[in-house]
């Protein structure tokens, strides 16, 4: 290929290890007895349940549907019954629990019906709407809804279209897995893309550390009716992110706070160009992913696993070994710890490492930064590592954001290249969510100053309306009294006190109407009582009365 | 030299003329200092620190009526936030006012309410809604936690729920790698 490449900044070289699992072929994994299937499993809003628990579920079928447009479906990964709809553990660092679907499996595995879908006769947008519905999201790791990075815009047109088979995270072989035995399909989902997106160019971005992978897309490229060109590009830690992608194919940077298709460049991982032409030219919804399962295993290899399959379903598939240290989802660079191995796989999941003391020794204790800027070479958002850890580690969030804090992409680099052994990443991850948790507390004030500011109006609209009730009713009243002949002449204070006593009068009338209800059964103690006290209050009425009378006497 | 002083004179009275015109013309409505303070304070209206709501508490620190350690909800950092943008020294909350509690809504019992729209009255900021008679119910995501609407209740069914960490809501923590590491070494 005689294409220039382009060089992104920084990046590491960490030990690939990819050696260990992509030699097996892909194996099936076995359906479980149970699975767990998450309503959160990609960015934007969570699936809404349209199940019901003892609900009888075909595989394929919707059980949470798309809620808006960010938003997916997740679907029955087999057939079985729906046995809850509750909180469980997610494959997520936190631990904490999250609405899943738990379908106990009948062994069947019975689809329901399907049909290829005839996108070319199909209005774009309903397309992308059926995509979404049926769940497909980047697998790539960013899982953000796949028909949301096919709608070109008001652009009407992306002309670049990247298919990212970099995989540039160590032990991770999915990617390159899937583009050894079904390239020919990750380019039916790239017609569908290119079909969708108006693109012109499209490429396809492999790590050159994976020259079977480049052999078979090429092959797989040189039969279709447009032009595919199947680039090998340097193997460099994160070569396989999006924006080093972009760079290394077409020496173009994504400017900082916007998107790609700003550019004119969309990029979808192979994984989720697969899935999307199992969905249209099959009519399959995301049910199922590769996985990688590697590290301290007896068979380190790809499977192709049913979303909701326990994770230690998969362990003990690939052998598991005395000395696991802990698990983690995704590579040593970006994976995050998993809270336990109950959790299921989800559209996220692209590889299972488990660690052990001699594959991943302990990390030395942290020392403090000397400021060697190692980080910032290594840093390939060409940011200043040591100086985001400072702020971030101060609790100084404003500094840390004027330093461009959420342009990094988590990807280790800086940790992995300091001499101190600094846990760079978290800090970063920590002072994002301050600041999120921050921004949305903001919100919630700005939301309640408006509200309490909008009572107070409310109140004082509220007193003068009924002030001026009032003083109508009283205008309406006197002029009453002044049309009627007999009170004629009266002075205004005369107006005012029959006003008064009128008032009294009807009050009085009314309250000798309402009979009290609970007299009826009474004691002879109790009705002594209430006759005292009625003799009390007729004599304190009486009182009031006397200056009244007193005053009409004149 | 007559003309110099004519010439200085003049400019005097013009630009005296255009400040005094602008001052009328462009004069802010309200106290921009106290705003700034109001920006700054909780907004959960819950009057614990002596005033009828945030804004009045602001518009007396801004005078310099009130110190700027009485508002617990807003805690140690809103005190401090306070006192930079004031340039004074940061004190600890005042814990006559209060101490600071972990977020919560308000949550009402429906099957014991009596719908006597008390609390409604309290609510400072309109995040109860139900009709006189009629089970009465809180708009969480607009309660702000003051804790206003339990005293009147009769029932007393009204009770303060904390905000459970859950997965959107979760975030990293602070990490404590170096501290465990250090602690591993010295046991
Ligand atoms: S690499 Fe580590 S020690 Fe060096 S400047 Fe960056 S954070 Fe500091
Ligand atoms: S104590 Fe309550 S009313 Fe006073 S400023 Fe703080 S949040 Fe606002
Ligand atoms: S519902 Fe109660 S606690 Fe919530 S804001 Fe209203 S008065 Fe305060
Ligand atoms: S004050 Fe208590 S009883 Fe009255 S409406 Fe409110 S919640 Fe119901």
């Amino acid at each position: 290929m005689s294409r220039e490449l382009f060089k992104f900044k920084g990046g590491v070289h960490p030990p690939g290890h990819k050696s260990e699992s992509n030699s097996r072929p892909i194996h099936a994994a076995p359906l479980p007895k149970k699975l767990v299937i998450p309503l959160r499993q990609h960015i934007g809003n969570p699936a809404k349940p349209v199940v019901e628990v003892g609900e009888r579920v075909k595989k394929g079928q919707l059980i949470g549907e798309a809620d808006g447009y960010i938003s997916c479906a997740v679907h029955a990964s087999s057939s079985g019954t729906v046995t809850a709809i509750d909180m469980q553990t997610m494959p997520h660092a936190s631990g904490l629990p999250d609405l899943c679907i738990t379908i106990e499996t009948d062994g069947r595995d019975e689809w329901i019906a399907h049909a290829p879908l005839d996108y070319r006769a199909m209005v774009p947008a309903e397309l992308r709407m059926r995509l979404r519905d049926m769940g497909i999201a980047g697998l790539g790791g960013a899982v953000f809804p796949s028909a949301v990075k096919l709608d070109p815009g008001a652009a009407q047109a992306c002309p670049t279209l990247i298919i990212n088979g970099g995989e540039c995270e160590p032990w991770i072989t999915c990617d390159d897995v899937l583009m050894r035995h079904r390239a020919d399909e990750i380019l039916q989902g790239v017609t569908v893309m290119r079909h969708l997106l108006g693109s012109t160019e499209i490429l396809v971005g492999i790590e050159d550390n994976k020259p079977e992978a480049v052999a078979a897309m090429q092959a797989a490229a040189a039969k279709m009716d447009f032009a595919v060109e199947v680039v090998a590009v340097p193997a460099r830690y994160p070569g396989g992110g999006a924006k080093q992608m972009i760079e290394t194919l077409t020496g173009k940077q994504v400017p900082s706070g916007k998107l790609s298709t700003d550019i004119g460049i969309q990029v979808f991982n192979v994984g989720t160009t697969y899935a999307l032409a199992r969905a249209v030219h099959h009519g399959e919804p995301l049910i199922s992913r590769l996985v990688t399962v590697t590290g301290h295993v007896l068979r380190p290899q790809n499977f192709e696993v049913l979303i909701g399959t326990p994770m230690h379903t998969l362990i003990t598939l690939a052998g598991d070994r005395d000395g696991t240290t802990g698990v983690l989802m995704g590579g040593p660079m970006m994976g995050v710890p998993m809270p336990d191995l109950e959790v299921p796989v989800v559209k996220a999941t692209n590889c299972i490492l488990v660690k052990s003391n001699e594959l991943f020794p302990p990390l030395p204790r942290a020392l403090p930064c000397i400021r060697c800027t190692r980080c910032a070479d290594a840093c390939p958002a060409e940011l200043q590592p040591q100086e985001l850890f400072r702020f971030a580690k101060a609790g100084d969030f404003g500094r840390a954001q004027e330093y461009h804090l959420f342009d990094c992409i988590e990807c280790g680099c800086c940790s992995y290249v300091c001499p101190s052994h600094i846990p760079l990443v978290d800090y970063y991850r920590y002072a994002k969510g301050e600041i999120w948790a921050r921004e949305k507390e903001k919100r919630a004030a700005d939301l309640a100053r408006e509200r309490h500011e909008f009572r107070l109006f409310r109140l004082e609209r509220e007193k003068k309306e009924k002030a001026e009730k009032l003083a109508a009713k009283a205008q309406a009243k006197r002029a009453e009294l002044a049309a009627d002949p007999s009170a004629s002449g009266a002075p205004d204070a005369d107006a005012k006190k029959a006003l008064i006593a009128a008032a009294l009068a009807r009050a009085q009338a009314k309250k000798a109407e309402v009979a009290p209800k609970n007299v009826d059964h009474l004691t002879p103690e109790q009705q002594h009582s209430i006759e005292e006290i009625e003799a009390r209050r007729a004599k304190i009425r009486e009182l009031a009365h006397q200056p009244l009378e007193s005053e009409e006497k004149p | 030299m007559l003309t110099a002083i004519g010439v200085m004179v003049a400019i005097a009275v013009v630009t005296g003329l255009v400040l005094g015109w602008s001052a009328i013309r462009f004069k802010v409505e309200g106290n921009p200092l106290a705003e700034k303070i109001d920006a700054i304070l909780p907004q959960t209206q819950c009057g614990q620190c002596g005033f009828p709501g945030c804004k009045p508490y602001a518009e007396a620190i801004a005078k310099g009526e009130a110190d700027i350690n009485q508002c617990p909800p807003g805690g140690e950092e809103g005190v401090k936030k306070l006192a930079e943008l004031l340039g004074v020294e940061p004190k600890p909350l005042d814990e006559a006012h209060g101490t600071p509690k972990p977020k919560s809504v308000a949550f009402i019992d429906e099957n014991t309410c009596i719908g006597c729209t008390l609390c409604i009255q309290a609510c400072p900021v309109d995040a109860i809604s139900g009709a006189a008679k009629q089970m009465h119910t809180i708009i969480a995501a607009e309660c702000t936690g003051c804790e206003l609407c339990l005293p009147p209740c009769p029932v007393d069914c009204i009770t303060m729920v904390p905000i459970a960490e859950d997965l959107p809501h979760w975030k990293w923590k602070h990490p404590v790698v170096m501290l465990k590491q250090v602690e591993e070494e010295h046991a």
